[in-house]
């Protein structure tokens, strides 16, 4: 029995032998920079951001694939450390213009009226009945997309709302950028 | 010469290691969804694959019989394949990192593969001659190899089908990797003696 634990011990310690020859030859050199963004990152490994890991979220940041702000967990201050270390200027994510919402608009020469539409409608916004051409109402619609997927002939489609006087709103008043609070405020806080 | 390669196409086709013998199926199911990935882990395999039948022949031939400690072969071939696969790991770590990460779990999951286990094994069994072991895990490698190609095409050409939903996804994987079994038995029939 002796013999036999010597001769596994034996051949497990020649093995090792020739692993850490190997690791001494080959050694495996991360890239230096994706190291210091993976330091930054919270390394929870959370995968909130959509990637595998807090190192596969660094290999996309300094690729720019993926937006400063990916980090839900690291918040603003994590996205303003990333700007820095990776010299990329944090932009204000608002849209130039109101963007409308897409509403849904029957094309009346494909609308066989086969009513499967009105069934998937979750806000009851179709009127129509069997063989007979079916219409949104566009104050009932909230845009969910469910008809266009039921529709067995593609002849309803997701189309921008266009704007008319029943339909125009006062844009609201800007809100502060929560990217915007002052680096020293931040610290203060903390 | 004519022997040898019998037997390279006798372990490669007719005694498909994956489709005939069963052995291996758990990358032949897990990392068969995209080519590249499959030639990659295909490629690691066969490195493995004939790395530790080569060893384990040593092994067998210089511990274990000259000691008379047949009993542990199970053991050590574990050894000698746990530690390959690690030199193998190391190796395409520092010198193809991408491929590293597209195979992720299943490189070290490669010590688990029973092709490895079940080639060296077989070796003992049949009393084959160094070249011949050697010979027999290229072989079956390159049989792995071939089966983890055709079948992850297979697999590509599947995911842009449209397939019913009863059937979608691991469901007419199964159905077509029996078909491409049965397509296999088929190679039994040739004239190779």
């Amino acid at each position: 029995m002796i013999s036999s634990i010597l001769i596994l011990t034996l051949i497990g310690m020649v093995l090792g032998l020739m692993l850490s020859a190997v690791n001494y030859f080959l050694p495996y050199k991360e890239d230096p920079q994706i190291a210091q963004i993976t330091e930054l990152l919270p390394g929870t490994q959370c995968g909130q951001c959509g990637y595998a890991g807090c190192g596969q979220a660094a290999a996309a940041l300094i690729n720019g694939k993926a937006p400063l702000t990916l980090c839900p967990p690291g918040g603003p201050s994590m996205a303003r450390q990333l700007s820095e270390a990776l010299g990329r200027p944090l932009e204000q994510q608002q849209p130039a213009s109101p963007v409308l919402p897409s509403l849904a608009k029957v094309v009346s020469e494909l609308c066989i009226g086969c009513t499967k539409c009105i069934q998937e409608c979750p806000t009851d916004a179709i009127v129509g009945a069997p063989k007979q051409l079916h219409v949104v109402l566009n104050e009932a619609c909230n845009g969910c997309g469910a008809c266009v997927d039921a529709c067995p002939t593609e002849g309803i489609l997701l189309a921008e709302m266009q704007l008319n006087l029943s339909n125009w709103r006062w844009s609201k008043p800007p809100r502060p950028n929560p990217f915007r609070i002052p680096l020293a405020e931040m610290d203060g806080a903390q | 010469m004519n022997e040898f390669f019998i037997l390279l196409l006798g372990t490669a086709l007719v005694n498909n290691v994956v489709l005939v013998q069963f052995l291996g199926l758990c990358p032949f199911m897990g990392v068969s969804s995209k080519i590249d990935s499959a030639i990659g882990m295909g490629l690691a395999t066969m490195f493995v694959l004939t790395l530790a039948t080569a060893a384990s022949w040593l092994i067998e031939h210089y511990i274990l019989l000259p000691l008379e400690v047949e009993f542990l072969r199970i053991l050590s071939f574990i050894l000698v394949i746990a530690g390959v696969v690690q030199f193998t790991e190391m190796c395409i770590r520092s010198l193809s990192p991408t491929l590293y990460q597209n195979l992720g779990i299943f490189l070290p999951l490669i010590t688990t593969n029973c092709a490895v286990l079940g080639v060296a094994l077989l070796n003992t069994q049949q009393n084959n001659s160094f070249l011949q072991s050697v010979l027999y895990g290229v072989g079956a490698s390159l049989g792995f190899l071939l089966v983890l190609v055709i079948f992850a095409g297979l697999r590509e050409r599947q995911a842009l089908a449209s397939t019913s939903k009863l059937f979608a996804g691991p469901p007419i994987a199964f159905i077509t990797a029996g078909l491409l079994s049965m397509a296999f038995l088929g190679f039994s029939g040739l004239p190779l003696q």
